[in-house]
């Protein structure tokens, strides 16, 4: 199955190809097109899995060309997907929940009027984030990190009537920008030092590094790592994802949680030899990754809209990703984000639900009690938020936790300390979501009507991978999927330093229960009113919450006030000077032109008189000079 | 004896004065033209002057040849006026100055 990897990408393709040219004329059958054609992918995946584990672990990195892609010259790039466990369970995530997520949005979608469009553009964007993934050089990387940008555009914008699914779509694709110019300018170092693009060349193959100075690896690190913070949501280029809720539910559980920001993990992960060689960058990845991961956390605990707080929270654990690449700790960057993908596209599937059942209600101040009218997806939720919080034995605590606990034996004690309040933090937004929505008295009008059967069918099976699939794959450094991970991105020598074990799990756990109980002491029924009046009673603190500490209003500000107002200026000056300029050129020869016409006067008597005249100085100067 | 030179250049230079100024002051073509017919034919004069002056036939015969190209230019211009006056109902030379600039 290894050697038809090919037709992972191909069928997605193809599908969304059918979807995109007649998919009006297909009606309901357009979302069943698109999930097979997930569902073939997946099982492609999945056979390419089993094919890979079935080999003794040096041999499982496979390369397949499919076809050569262009020839310049010399330099000819052949099209190489690469199988080995990083981009399998890569493209198991992306097939995996891309099914269950393609098959929920048969049911969320059925009311649109565009099916054909929708699942199109989604199943573009699953072939492209399967590119991503299973590239074999950073060629066909980048053409799909700019291909699910693009996808991520249409699918925020979707319903373009909406201006403010309008204006989030620009401002995603604008501010992923410019992250995607960083990254293009750290391939042009990588073309420049190595000339090649091929991950073997570049990142060193079988345990051999890469031959490359010290401050070559932090440029080109640096720079991918721009690009990483771009597509991922992170300090500084984050203020797209919160407004990218503005798209279909099924698009912010498939891109903007569960895949598509997980592509700059990835893209860390996979190049970690570069960050290793230069230090300073591997600093810079956990910094970046701590701090969002807390700014983050509390930025959700100020949100209303239910879509809005769990983007925040997706900003945060991918924060806890980063903060655990950048500490060296891959593998459990990556379970993190396996896990991840299962806990959040499930939190956000049953926020869709809410919205289904509600007529898009999503602001929690007018929810409350939907436990009585929406059981499913009440448990549903649960489900999510105790594999999110971190409680054993769920998915959250072997692998949000798992990374705390690796920072202290290894004695990165500001990494443990700051995590750990940002996981305390992370229990308590999500419990907070969970009371104010979904338990107390109801605070919206009529009722709220159960997903249907082929909505919840799919949440069920993610509920069960967000709550098991950590313990079932074991996510502990020397866990399953560790293990198999660790050819690809490295063994971590497990230090010993601070408390043992035993101690961080208590500790952890009981950070965990007090996160909850803070959340159940200030958002429980009885404390309603007093939380729903917070904005009005500390309007200074629920607004830097609400407002995620003013950032997206300082380049707002940036932008509008000192951008428009510089572009004023230069228009002023373009207008006045330099077309001021060149106008007066023109003006001049304007008006100098219109002195020649004075001789032409039409009148034959002055035309004779000139004549005369003329002939008589004939005369004269022929007689002077005699 | 024969008339000096000098009467026949005078009476030239007076008939060319003449003609130059029905040339320059009159509006109507007519006069223009008969003005132009005046210049040339005080150039005739000198022509001719010139030629029993020297005792050679040139001057004569440039003369005619003058004469022919005036009559010639004669039909070329009449007929310039009548489709002038056809036009504008006017022989006003002042009128008709639809070429300026």
């Amino acid at each position: 199955m290894i050697d038809l990897i090919g037709l992972a990408i191909a069928i997605p393709l193809a599908a969304a190809a059918v979807n995109m040219l007649v998919g009006a004329r297909l009606g309901r059958f357009a979302g069943w097109l698109a999930t097979g054609a997930m569902a073939v992918s997946f099982a492609i995946a999945l056979g390419a899995l089993l094919d890979l584990l079935s080999l003794p672990a040096a041999d499982r990195a496979q390369v397949v060309t499919v076809a050569e892609w262009i020839r310049a010259g010399a330099a000819t790039v052949t099209l190489d997907l690469r199988v080995d466990p990083l981009s399998i369970t890569m493209a198991m995530v992306v097939t995996g929940v891309g099914s269950l997520i393609h098959l929920y949005a048969i049911g969320y979608m059925e009311h649109d009027p565009m099916p054909g469009r929708f699942f199109g553009y989604m199943n573009l964007f699953c072939a492209f984030m399967l590119a991503l993934v299973l590239a074999n050089d950073f060629l066909l990387l980048y053409l799909g990190w700019e291909g699910v940008g693009l996808c991520s555009y249409l699918l925020i914008g979707f319903w373009s009537e909406r201006p403010e699914a309008a204006r989030a779509a620009k401002k995603a694709f604008i501010t992923t920008r410019v992250g995607d110019v960083m990254l293009l300018l750290g391939l042009f170092v990588i073309w420049i030092h190595f000339g090649s693009f091929d991950f073997d060349t570049v990142l060193g193959g079988e345990g051999s590094l890469p031959e490359i100075a010290t401050g070559t690896a932090t440029a080109i690190s640096l720079l991918m790592l721009g690009g990483a913070v771009g597509k991922s949501a992170q300090l500084p280029l984050h203020v797209w994802l919160p407004d990218a809720m503005a798209g279909p539910t099924p698009v912010s559980a498939l891109i903007h949680a569960a895949t598509m920001v997980t592509a700059g993990v990835y893209l860390v992960v996979r190049t970690h030899v570069l960050f290793e060689i230069s230090d300073v960058a591997l600093t810079v990845v956990a910094v970046i990754g701590l701090a969002g991961a807390l700014y983050a956390g509390f930025a959700s605990l100020g949100q209303y809209d239910m879509k809005r707080a769990l983007a925040y929270s997706t900003m945060s654990q991918l924060g806890f990703m980063f903060l655990a690449a950048g500490l060296g700790f891959n593998a459990v960057a990556i379970s993190l984000l396996v896990a991840h993908a299962f806990y959040k596209a499930l939190l956000f599937l049953t926020s869709g639900n809410v919205m289904h059942g509600l007529h898009d209600e999503i602001d929690v101040r007018r929810l409350g009690g939907l436990v009585r009218d929406m059981p499913w997806t009440a448990a549903l939720f649960a489900a999510g938020a105790l594999a999110l919080s971190g409680l054993p034995p769920f998915s959250g605590y072997f692998t949000k936790d798992a990374i705390l606990e690796l920072a202290s034996h290894d004695g990165e004690v500001w990494a443990y300390v700051l995590g750990s309040l940002g996981a305390l933090v992370s229990a308590w937004y999500i419990a907070r979501l969970f009371f104010t929505a979904f338990i107390g008295d109801q605070r919206y009008e009529g009722r709220a009507h159960e997903a249907s059967t082929l909505m919840r069918a799919p949440l069920v099976v993610l509920a069960i991978g967000a709550l098991f699939a950590g313990m079932w794959l074991a996510f502990t450094p020397e866990g399953r999927l560790a293990t198999f991970l660790e050819p690809v991105v490295g063994t971590v020598a497990e230090g010993h330093a601070g408390p043992s074990t035993q101690v961080l799990v208590a500790i952890s756990v009981v950070l965990t229960l007090l996160g909850i109980a803070i959340a159940w002491r200030l958002y429980r029924p009885a404390a309603a009113e007093r939380w729903v009046s917070f904005p009005e009673r500390e309007p200074g603190l629920a607004g830097a919450l609400g407002h995620a500490f003013y950032i997206d209003d300082l380049y707002a500000w940036i932008v509008g006030t000192v951008g428009l107002g510089g572009a004023a200026a230069l228009e002023w000056f373009d207008r006045t000077v330099v077309d001021g300029a060149v106008n007066g050129v023109g003006r001049l020869a304007v008006r100098a032109s219109g002195l020649a016409p004075i001789w032409q006067s039409g009148k034959v008597r002055r035309y004779a008189l000139s004549f005369l005249a003329g002939g008589v100085a004939l005369l004269v100067f022929a007689a002077v000079r005699v | 004896m024969r008339t000096p030179i000098a009467y026949f250049l005078l009476l030239s230079a007076i008939l060319f004065a003449l003609g130059s100024a029905s040339v320059l002051m009159r509006r109507n073509a007519l006069r223009i033209f008969m003005g132009v017919e005046l210049q040339l034919n005080s150039v005739n004069l000198t022509l001719v002057a010139f030629s029993r002056m020297h005792l050679e036939l040139d001057g004569q015969i440039l003369a005619f040849f003058s004469m022919v190209v005036a009559a010639a230019e004669v039909v070329v211009g009449l007929a310039i006026i009548v489709a002038v006056f056809r036009r504008t109902g006017t022989t006003d030379v002042d009128r008709a100055d639809v070429l300026r600039g």
